[in-house]
């Protein structure tokens, strides 16, 4: 095909038409159609917590509150020091081979806040009670719709305290003994089992932080929002946040289930928020069909676990000895199940239509808390509830996440939408995840526990790191959205002059996204990169020669990062102004600005901080696998991180931005001590060319240009070319994912036949039917005894 | 009293590349001129350019940003923190423990990073059209760069220069086949990386087929200074890195420098301590000369490709790094 653009030409050139509405036109679904469909009502409020907690060994329960007034179940407490015996056997049988034997909780005690009275306040309360609040908040906020500078200055407010709140309890209880409650819901032989351990506890900890930042925003963001809207918004922000914390401190598969699928609906109401556009309304229909699909790939996959008991609680599914074939099957499940709700290939076709359409503060928490929700469900169920790991799983993993990783930054390079970019990041950001996952599980099945700490606190610290620069980028395109109107790169542009203090936090977001140094990622993406550096030391013949190849993808994935980073902030706040309505852009409000900086140094502080992460991390890796990093990582002292040891790879950050920041600022002084010379301004140089206007600065396609060229393969190109008699030219260039046509079409179609097939059946003839309720009666006669 | 010593060596080191760094921009030129058969500039050209460069009242445009105004700076600290980092006369530096190879590509690329945004500031087709190749050769370098790396420090066990230096300067000569495809993949990447051609033409005046240049067209006075400069240094990195690992004789090791400068030692330390640090500044001149006029050969001899053929040749270099990596599994290990 001809190609008679010039790769420097922007590939969409209209006459008449708008470029926003194209672009919508041009990204909507090709694949199953939407369907309209509103139904949600508010969620019931649970009811009050009646009681939980572990009591010491060797005591009564300290039950005689006086509010109680229902009766508990005695048998399924734990005592203390049983769990701490059952916990303690569990990881010495599992590390045996490990140098370091020990059990994971160093203290007896539990992380206790005292209050008056003979009140204690454990984690799991903590969390619950965090949940409840945050539905009251959003109930109150619904009530209150019609009153937005109520809900704006004040329910969000309260939010974003109790996620501090969260988040303060859960640092606290990282390193307590695991605690557990039972609540008076659910089924009668199964009611809801709540527990907190260090896993869920970091999680948690993510949630609280992240939402923290969230919340703040959207006191400043939703404040041009009234009446239904508002309140729709409001009240399916809460119960989003509720229901995730609730998956993450569930402890049997029936919560679980509950809690994920009230996040899915949830979820799927801010993502239709603006229902009366096709792209919204298709972008929810796609996200649900997906987040079904992985969710009964879940139920299948707790079915599996259960081990034909029929007891549906972790703790039996902890207990329970799968063989093999059973464990194989519960893992691929979680994995589809799983993977499907975190973006991996084939199922992330939701995450590119769904962030952009949902509100900004909703596609953060969306990105940065809802896909490690995943991530959450992938570690418990493959090192907390299966008792074994098996190293080929490992090369799945590794595989899958590579090939989302690569996939996802490519898309991320071509796109025209500052959010489906993000998106798109997000997508490769979770397929490093995810190989960090499987490396794990490569060296926990050959008995490498010290090289699998390594890699799962690589894993957990991205996980850490992705939530917070993610959160952080989408909630500056909020405020671009906001300030603009516009959600394209070509409308946009030079807005460091128009919103300084945006352009100034979510550079800090861009260059952590890169993974450059000083930043948090870098830190992530170093220790995975020694732990890959490690694998040619596992036993496997052909695996110790394959899995350190798969470091260069990796590393190509990483550095196609800070190429979509540059085109991201370039083209959005760096050269001159797209669109003449941007010279009125206004800078954000200072909640906004609040969240935005609370973000960003979270960014800053978990790059400078390592060893201290790192000692966190510790927690959850003893209570998975046994075995920490925190000793060797800190044996040089405070300010050295060094995995393994000092003579093999160390990093200091501390010293980095010292010696960079000492040096920068040292020049600047030395220049212009000895060269103190003027400054003028002019039009720009441009080579002698005079007549300069903005269109001519690169676009986002032009960018992508090269990304498209060389890895054309990935991409289904369709190009519609001008024609000489054109009176109206139009050239466009769209690329779009292979996997619709490739892999969705032909379910669809597929599924359609089988419905047409079935739908032959159902014609209206009443004697037909009879005859269909007469067969089936027999034949129940015939066969069932 | 040992740490303040290694410390001043540091900083000397650090002072060193700084200093020297222009001139071995100038040899590079000279010898280039020499093999084109004009009588050349002078080595000393460079410095002139500098003084002539810092002389001068900035001009800028009139949308260019903090960001713009900032990066020459942050360029050079980044390149200096680099020039910490890397073994050029001696091995035992102590920040060299403050970042890896890794970190290194890192500094490398935050550096590449802000340039290419302040590329993008002011708004011109040339800048972005800089920014973006620049970009594009960076992401299909860096993979080949840090499989260079990761096989240096497969055969060394650790990823930290110090430790590559010292164990490839003792093997005494033993041969790696790996370090060979390694060693191509690297000049490879070094001349990508470095904007020389055959990539990029640093002596171009067609802004069309610039990638480094273009970039830093609206720079002037001691900006454009400070960014030659950085350059400059970038340039003699990289070939101190080439020299760390593919020709690591002749760098002092541990202890040397205190062998060298404690008076009281002298007794003590064999005459081949003492004078470790003298020969390593004589080797690493050498060096320099050698590396200098076969770049400058190298450049001579090739064209300059268009730019879609730099993702080949950066391909190229990243199966020879990826080769390499499989040999010392296959031969090594």
């Amino acid at each position: 095909m001809v190609n008679t653009a010039s790769p420097n030409t922007t590939s969409s050139i209209h006459a008449g038409r708008g470029l926003k509405e194209t672009i919508e036109r041009v990204a909507s679904e090709p694949g199953a159609g939407a369907r309209r469909g509103r139904g949600g009502r508010s969620y019931p409020r649970p009811n009050r917590l009646v009681h939980r907690g572990v009591w010491k060994a060797g005591t009564l329960p300290d039950n005689n509150r006086g509010r109680m007034s229902r009766t508990f179940r005695n048998p399924t407490y734990e005592s203390d020091e049983t769990l701490q015996q059952r916990l303690c056997s569990t990881w010495t049988r599992v590390s045996q081979r490990s140098h370091a034997v020990q059990c994971a909780h160093q203290s007896n005690s539990h992380a206790r806040i005292q209050v008056t009275g003979s009140f204690d306040l454990l984690p799991v309360d903590v969390a619950f009670a965090v949940s409840c609040v945050w539905l009251v908040l959003g109930l109150v906020g619904f009530a209150l719709r019609n009153r937005p500078q109520v809900v704006t200055s004040l329910i969000f407010p309260l939010t974003a305290a109790a996620s501090l709140i969260l988040s303060i309890a859960m640092l606290v209880g990282l390193g307590a003994a695991p605690t557990v409650a039972i609540l008076p819901l659910g089924l009668p032989d199964l009611p809801f089992h709540l527990r907190v351990d260090a896993l869920s506890a970091f999680f948690l900890f993510l949630l609280g932080i992240t939402t923290f930042g969230v919340s703040l925003f959207s006191a400043g963001y939703f404040r041009g929002e009234t009446g239904e809207r508002l309140g729709l918004l409001t009240l399916q922000y809460h119960v989003f946040i509720a229901a995730m914390t609730l998956v993450l401190v569930a402890d049997d598969a029936l919560s679980f289930m509950v809690a994920w699928e009230c996040m899915a609906l949830s979820s799927y109401f801010l993502v239709t928020t603006d229902h009366w556009l096709l792209q919204a309304r298709s972008a929810g229909f796609i996200y649900l069909l997906i987040a079904h699909l992985g969710a009964l790939c879940l139920l299948f996959c707790f079915g599996a676990m259960q081990a034909g008991q029929g007891d549906y609680t972790f703790a039996a599914m902890r207990a329970a000895r799968l063989d093999t074939t059973w464990s194989t099957a519960a893992f691929l499940l979680a994995l589809l199940g799983f993977g499907a709700k975190a973006g991996l290939l084939p199922l992330h076709v939701w995450l590119p239509e769904a962030h952009p359409a949902a509100p900004s503060p909703v596609s953060a928490l969306m990105s940065a808390v809802m896909l490690k929700t995943a991530i959450y469900g992938l570690l418990r169920i493959t090192f907390n509830l299966l008792d074994m790991q098996l190293w080929w799983w490992g090369a799945v993993a590794l595989t899958v996440g590579l090939l989302t990783a690569l996939f996802g930054v490519l898309f991320a390079a071509v796109q025209t939408d500052i959010k489906r970019l993000l998106a798109y990041s997000s997508i490769e950001n979770i397929g490093i995840i995810i190989v960090a996952f499987g490396l794990t599980i490569l060296f926990r099945a050959f008995n490498m526990e010290l090289l699998a700490a390594l890699s799962l606190t690589a894993m957990l610290y991205h996980v850490l790191n992705h939530s917070v620069f993610k959160a952080l980028l989408f909630l500056a395109t909020g405020s671009v959205l906001h300030a603009t109107g516009s959600r394209s790169f070509g409308m946009l542009g030079g807005l460091i002059h128009r919103m300084p203090r945006v352009a100034g936090l979510c550079l800090v977001g861009a260059l952590a996204a890169s993974g450059l140094p000083p930043f948090n990622a870098f830190v992530s993406e170093w220790l995975l990169l020694q732990s890959f550096l490690l694998t040619p030391g596992l036993p496997h013949s052909y695996l110790n020669m394959l899995v350190p190849v798969a470091a260069a993808a990796l590393v190509l994935a990483g550095s196609l990062a800070a190429y979509v980073m540059v085109k991201f902030y370039g083209v959005i706040f760096l050269g001159r102004p797209r669109d003449a309505k941007l010279a009125a852009a206004q800078e954000a409000s200072r909640w906004e600005h609040a969240g935005l900086g609370w973000l960003a140094a979270l960014c800053v502080l978990l790059g400078l901080i390592p060893l201290t992460v790192i000692d966190a991390i510790d927690y959850v890796t003893v209570s998975l696998i046994g075995e920490k990093l925190g000793p060797v990582a800190s044996k040089s002292g405070w300010l050295l991180l060094t995995p393994l040891s000092p003579a093999r790879a160390s990093y200091s950050p501390v010293i980095f931005l010292l010696v960079t920041v000492l040096v920068t600022v040292g020049s600047y002084l030395l220049v212009h001590r000895y060269f103190r010379r003027g400054t003028r301004r002019a039009d720009a140089w441009d080579c002698g060319y005079p007549l300069q206007t903005p269109r001519m600065q690169d676009t986002a396609e032009g960018f992508g240009q090269p990304i498209s060229q060389i890895f054309e393969p990935a991409f289904e190109i369709e190009r519609t070319l001008p024609d000489p008699a054109d009176l109206h030219p139009v050239y466009r260039k769209r690329q779009a994912d292979r996997f619709w046509r490739a892999l969705y079409l032909p379910v669809a179609r597929l599924v359609e036949a089988l419905s047409d097939l079935v739908g032959r059946s159902q014609h209206g003839r009443i004697q037909w039917y009879l005859f269909y309720s007469f067969a089936t009666l027999l034949i129940l006669l015939a066969f069932v005894r | 009293m040992t740490l303040a010593l290694r410390i001043v060596s540091q900083l000397t080191q650090a002072l060193i590349i700084l200093g020297l760094a222009p001139l071995l921009l100038g040899w590079v030129n000279q010898c280039r001129a020499w093999l084109q058969n004009k009588s050349g500039a002078g080595i000393q050209q460079p410095y002139q350019v500098l003084n002539k460069l810092f002389a001068k009242d900035a001009v800028l445009a009139r949308n260019a940003s903090v960001l713009f105004r900032a990066t020459p700076y942050i360029l050079f600290g980044c390149m200096t923190l680099a020039a910490g980092i890397v073994p050029v006369v001696a091995s035992d530096l102590p920040f060299a423990r403050a970042a890896d190879v890794i970190a290194l590509v890192g500094i490398f690329a935050l550096a590449r990073v802000f340039l290419a945004l302040a590329a993008m500031d002011v708004g011109t087709a040339f800048g972005t059209l800089g920014a973006r190749r620049e970009m594009l050769i960076a992401f299909l370098a860096e993979p080949a760069l840090l499989m260079v790396f990761f096989t240096a420090s497969l055969i060394s066990q650790s990823t930290s220069l110090n430790t590559i230096v010292a164990t490839l300067a003792s093997a005494r000569l033993v041969i790696y086949p790996s370090l060979a495809f390694a060693a191509a993949a690297f000049l490879m990447v070094l001349l990508a990386e470095n904007a020389r051609i055959p990539i990029d033409n640093p002596a171009t005046h067609l802004e069309l087929t610039m990638v480094h240049e273009a970039m830093i067209l609206e720079y002037s006075a001691r900006h454009l200074a400070l960014i030659e400069w950085a350059s400059s240094i970038k340039l003699m990195l990289y070939i101190a890195i080439g020299f760390a690992l593919f020709v690591p004789w002749g760098i002092a090791g541990a202890g040397d420098l205190t062998a060298f400068v404690s008076v009281w030692n002298w007794g003590e330390a064999s005459a081949g301590q003492i004078l470790a640090y003298p020969i390593a500044m004589v080797f690493l001149l050498m060096k320099l000369v050698v590396a200098g006029a076969g770049l400058a050969l190298l450049e001579t001899v090739s064209a300059k490709m268009r730019i879609f053929r730099a993702p080949e040749f950066l391909g190229t270099a990243f199966l020879l790094a990826v080769l390499g990596m499989l040999i010392h599994f296959l031969l090594e290990s």
